[in-house]
């Protein structure tokens, strides 16, 4: 026997380096003691922040989403906890010891076939409803929808509405400059549409279809509240329709916080104040809404108001002309 | 050996297909018999910087990984702290990101900058480069029993591409305006135009550049993996017999091969449009105030090509750790790995349906909603074969014999973070549910832990289990068990809380949290969330310190440490060019012989002969 073959035998025969019996056991251990405290972890997570998650939706298209929500989350945590025990438990009863054989398992057809079979029978009966839902929210009601177009721009967001005839006057990119900031053409159905900036106001109960439009970067238009988001996409109009259904008012009663704001949020990364890109929602009544769309002015006077301003601002310019 | 041996004409066949690709270098059939490694007459340079050894390649690619994984985490802890402590003032910043943290408060600019490295890095260079790179390489030869990778020149070409795309992608960090800031995904127009933010100039391009070195050495590795595996196993390693290590490396490779090259198309569209005045990805943009030129291209069109490879990436991520996973469980639970040719079947049918499911991305990006319904339905059958391998994994374990080092931990670490992040995926991947949460911190939850984690604790079993083969000593395994459980109660600390955050409706990628009062009662879980990164950032120094200090002064190895049956262990501690010093040893049987009744050892090497009585009852 060579010398290498028997200094290798020797060192096959050190203890040191496999793992002892007692760390077999202590480890063993310690999987059970992690999986308590980690799952008192989760339950405490759930007690503290389980009440602000999913804030109640104010969409009619809303509770469907969370039911389907809560649905599947029940059964995940039903999975993930009892294959947690069963993971645990292993570990706990099978740490090593010295001497003890493991039962040689290769397979079991019959065991694979169970846990192949019913994971594809519980989503098959999932995608079913999850794309229920998904056509529903998708593909709403034939009520006719108020036409709001959100305007993305880094970083602010500008609301249009399509006005009486509820048609959005059309818009070309070239065009932005001053006092233009949509890029609005010449174009009679824009001359009823209202635009504005800060806030945005709906209508509870009607329908809002959103057409989304950005000006240089994808931004996203999410509004969890209402449980809709879409993407703003340069270049393409993007759609989402919903129907509010709890004022403003009514939420703030509900969560006790006359401070209370919806809120129209970006949420596609946009640039270095993509974490301030933000706009207030008002859900009101049909009357508060209607006063409140008769202030605003339509695109048709700020054109006119401008004209004006522009006329009397020239005049000292003309003056300058001739002086030279 | 004599390469001439009629006996063995599959070796044969190998030999001369190495001493080709060896033929340039050292002129002479290493394998050629017992005592010939003692002539190798390698100089530094051909040992340590350009080897076409694999094994010493795997180290290469490790000891990268292992730098860049510690850049990209320092990176989240500084984010972190702006996470958790707004506007705060850290005054250790300002000396090392400079004008980055004026004040030591992070700039908004550089936090984007900040959480697109660290994505980048953790998701190319550490979980591919450094995972497939160092496992294939080490472990494809050494499994299948072949002398060295079927090119050894294109291996060596993959790392030091590897190497100079990683070169190239820290340097970007340091330039003037920054490195990459729009997102690891770097969807155009942001990454496009450098109106947009100051990451979209030199930075952007130099991401482009690094990855499409990246790209090159991803392909150049893979097409050798394939061509390895598929040519130079020794005889009698029919595929069925192939430990599940390989399987996986396998099919990484071949989503690698079919998935990169549309990134590289990704990735070449936006260099044009960016520089040449293209508009594949461009069209009615106003921004710096004018309208520019680019017209009629379509940022959706970047999506899908980005999210065709982006999403077998995941998988391209996650499928070598579960091999690992898989051998590694088998060997120290001493059993076979329960359902062998399910496990592989789970494995073809992840990589198949990885390549129809990428727009579960882009539900609400425009896309047409049909078109998402699709989606949904190929996205959740990916449950099935997730969940079987789930299940074989804890099948294994039931009445083993658990031997837990540290990379057995590890190992069943990362089966409960597959299990966690892999459940939250139904709700992901569910278009309806992604309305509301897409790209919030539950989407960051998901993917850290079912991608993130999982695969890292992967890399730190194989680390573990494989250390003794790549440097022929043994990792401290009590400064394994406490890396463990410092790290594992850190990630799910990290990011347990943070579903909680997403379902409230909290975006990623938030500078701050501030400017929104509905936030105010969740912002405490920040806090929480950063002291836990903390705690997993330093019980790495553990890590460190254990890998460095072994790789000089750890125990010396056995041949064989933790008693398996993969051929790796019938080579010698000591590395030579060639792995055997004889003859490659022969297969006769899986590699899963764990405990088999009848016999007094409770492994059985995959060299062994079988039986009568085992050929009897249908062994092969």
């Amino acid at each position: 026997m060579s010398i290498a073959a028997l200094s290798a035998e020797l060192r096959n025969n050190r203890k040191d380096d496999v793992i002892t019996d007692a760390e077999n056991r202590s480890q063993g251990n310690m999987w059970v003691i992690f999986m308590i405290a980690f799952f008192a972890f989760c339950v405490w997570q759930l007690y503290a922040y389980g009440d602000k998650i999913l804030p109640e939706a104010a969409s009619a298209h809303g509770p469907a989403i969370d039911n389907l929500f809560y649905t599947t989350l029940a059964l995940i945590t039903v999975v993930f906890i009892l294959t947690h025990i069963v993971l645990v438990y292993q570990t706990y009863k099978h740490a090593g010891k010295n001497g003890k054989r493991a039962t040689y398992f290769a397979h079991s057809n019959k065991l694979e076939l169970i846990w192949t079979v019913i994971p594809a029978v519980v989503l098959t009966g999932l995608i079913a409803y999850g794309l229920t839902v998904w056509n529903d929210v998708i593909y709403p009601g034939d009520k006719q929808a108020s036409v709001i177009e959100l305007y993305s721009k880094q970083f602010d967001w500008t609301a249009r509405y399509a006005g009486k005839d509820n048609t959005l006057g059309r818009s070309d990119f070239r065009t932005i400059g001053e006092g233009n900031d949509l890029g609005l053409i010449e174009d009679s159905k824009s001359d009823d549409d209202v635009i504005v900036k800060g806030e945005f106001h709906l209508v509870k109960g009607e329908p809002v279809q959103f057409k989304f439009r950005s000006r240089d970067v994808i931004h996203s238009a999410f509004m969890p509240h209402f449980r809709a988001q879409m993407n703003c996409v340069p270049g393409m109009e993007t759609m989402f329709e919903f129907t509010p259904t709890i004022t403003t008012k009514e939420m703030r009663e509900k969560l006790n916080n006359p401070k209370f704001n919806y809120v129209l949020m970006c949420n596609k990364i946009c640039g270095a104040s993509h974490f301030n890109m933000q706009m207030d929602i008002i859900v009101e009544s049909k009357e508060e809404h209607n006063k409140w769309i008769a202030e605003q002015k339509t695109w048709a006077q700020t054109k006119a108001a401008a004209t004006q301003t522009a006329s009397i601002n020239e005049q000292p310019n003309t003056t300058a002309t001739s002086d030279k | 050996m004599s390469a001439m041996d009629p006996n063995n004409t599959h070796s044969e066949h190998e030999v001369q297909i190495l001493h080709s690709a060896h033929d340039h270098s050292h002129g002479h059939d290493h394998a050629h018999d017992h005592d010939e490694e003692h002539e190798h007459h390698d100089t530094f340079i051909t040992k340590y910087i350009f080897t076409q050894d694999h094994k010493m390649i795997a180290k290469q690619f490790l000891l990268t990984a292992v730098l860049m994984g510690v850049i990209a985490m320092l990176m989240s802890v500084v984010f972190r702290l702006q996470l958790a402590w707004p506007g705060k003032s850290f005054p250790i910043l300002e000396p090392i990101l400079g004008k980055w943290a004026p004040g030591g408060v992070l700039d908004p600019n550089f936090y984007l900058a900040l959480v697109t490295i660290h994505g980048t890095i953790m998701v190319f260079f550490v979980l591919t480069g450094g995972l497939s790179g160092t496992f294939s390489n080490l472990l494809i030869p050494l499994q299948i029993g072949a002398r060295d990778m079927a090119s050894g020149f294109l291996n060596m070409l993959s790392f030091w591409f590897f190497a100079a795309s990683s070169i190239v992608m820290l340097f970007s960090v340091t330039i003037e305006s920054g490195p990459a800031s729009g997102g690891w995904t770097i969807y155009p127009p942001l990454s496009a135009l450098e109106q947009a933010m100051p990451g979209s100039g030199l930075g952007m391009t130099l991401w482009l550049v690094s990855m499409s070195l990246f790209i090159v050495s991803s392909l150049l590795g893979s097409l050798n993996y394939i061509v390895t595996i598929i040519n130079l196993r020794t005889k009698g390693m029919s595929m069925t017999r192939l430990p599940l290590t390989i399987w996986a490396f396998l099919v990484t490779a071949m989503l690698g091969v079919l998935s990169f090259p549309v990134l590289f198309a990704a990735v070449l569209l936006l260099i044009f449009d960016r520089s040449f005045g293209t508009s594949f990805y461009l069209s009615d943009i106003y921004i710096g105030g004018q309208a520019l030129e680019h017209n009629g291209g379509s940022p959706i069109l970047y999506e899908h090509l980005f999210w065709f490879l982006g999403h077998p990436e995941v998988y391209i991520v996650l499928l070598p750790a579960l091999g690992i996973t898989s051998e590694v469980i088998a060997t120290n639970a001493r059993k076979p790995i329960f359902g062998y040719r399910a496990m592989i079947a789970s494995i073809l049918g992840i990589a198949f349906l990885s390549f129809i499911v990428w727009g579960h991305h882009m539900f609400i990006t425009g896309m047409n909603p049909f078109l998402g319904s699709v989606f949904v339905f190929t996205t959740l059958l990916i449950a099935i074969p997730s969940a079987v391998k789930a299940f074989n994994y804890i099948t294994t374990l039931w009445k083993g014999n658990l031997q837990f080092t540290p990379a057995m931990l590890f190992a069943i670490g990362l089966v409960s973070f597959f299990i966690t992040g892999g459940v939250t995926g139904l709700i992901l991947g569910d278009s309806a549910l992604d309305i509301n949460l897409h790209d919030t911190y539950f989407v960051v939850a998901h993917f850290h832990l079912v991608m993130g984690s999982a695969a890292i604790f992967g890399m730190f079993a194989g680390v573990y289990h494989w250390f003794p083969k790549m440097f022929g000593r043994l990792m401290n395994k009590k400064l394994g068990f406490a890396h463990f459980w410092l790290t594992f109660a850190g990630a799910y600390g990290v990011f347990f809380p943070m579903h909680f955050l997403g379902l409230a409706g909290v975006p990623r990628r938030y500078y701050t949290f501030t400017e929104f009062p509905i936030f105010n009662d969740l912002v405490d879980i920040n806090v929480l969330i950063t002291w836990f990164a903390i705690i997993s950032a330093v019980s790495q120094i553990i890590f460190l310190f254990n890998f460095f200090f072994s790789i000089f002064k750890g125990q010396r190895s056995s041949q064989n440490p933790w008693k398996s049956n993969t051929l790796e262990w019938t080579t010698p501690v000591e590395h030579i060019h060639g792995n055997w010093p004889g003859e490659i040893p022969e297969v006769h049987r899986w590699a899963y012989d764990y405990s088999k009744p009848d016999r007094e050892e409770d492994f059985v090497s995959q060299i062994t002969p079988l039986t009568e009585k085992e050929i009897a009852e249908g062994a092969h």
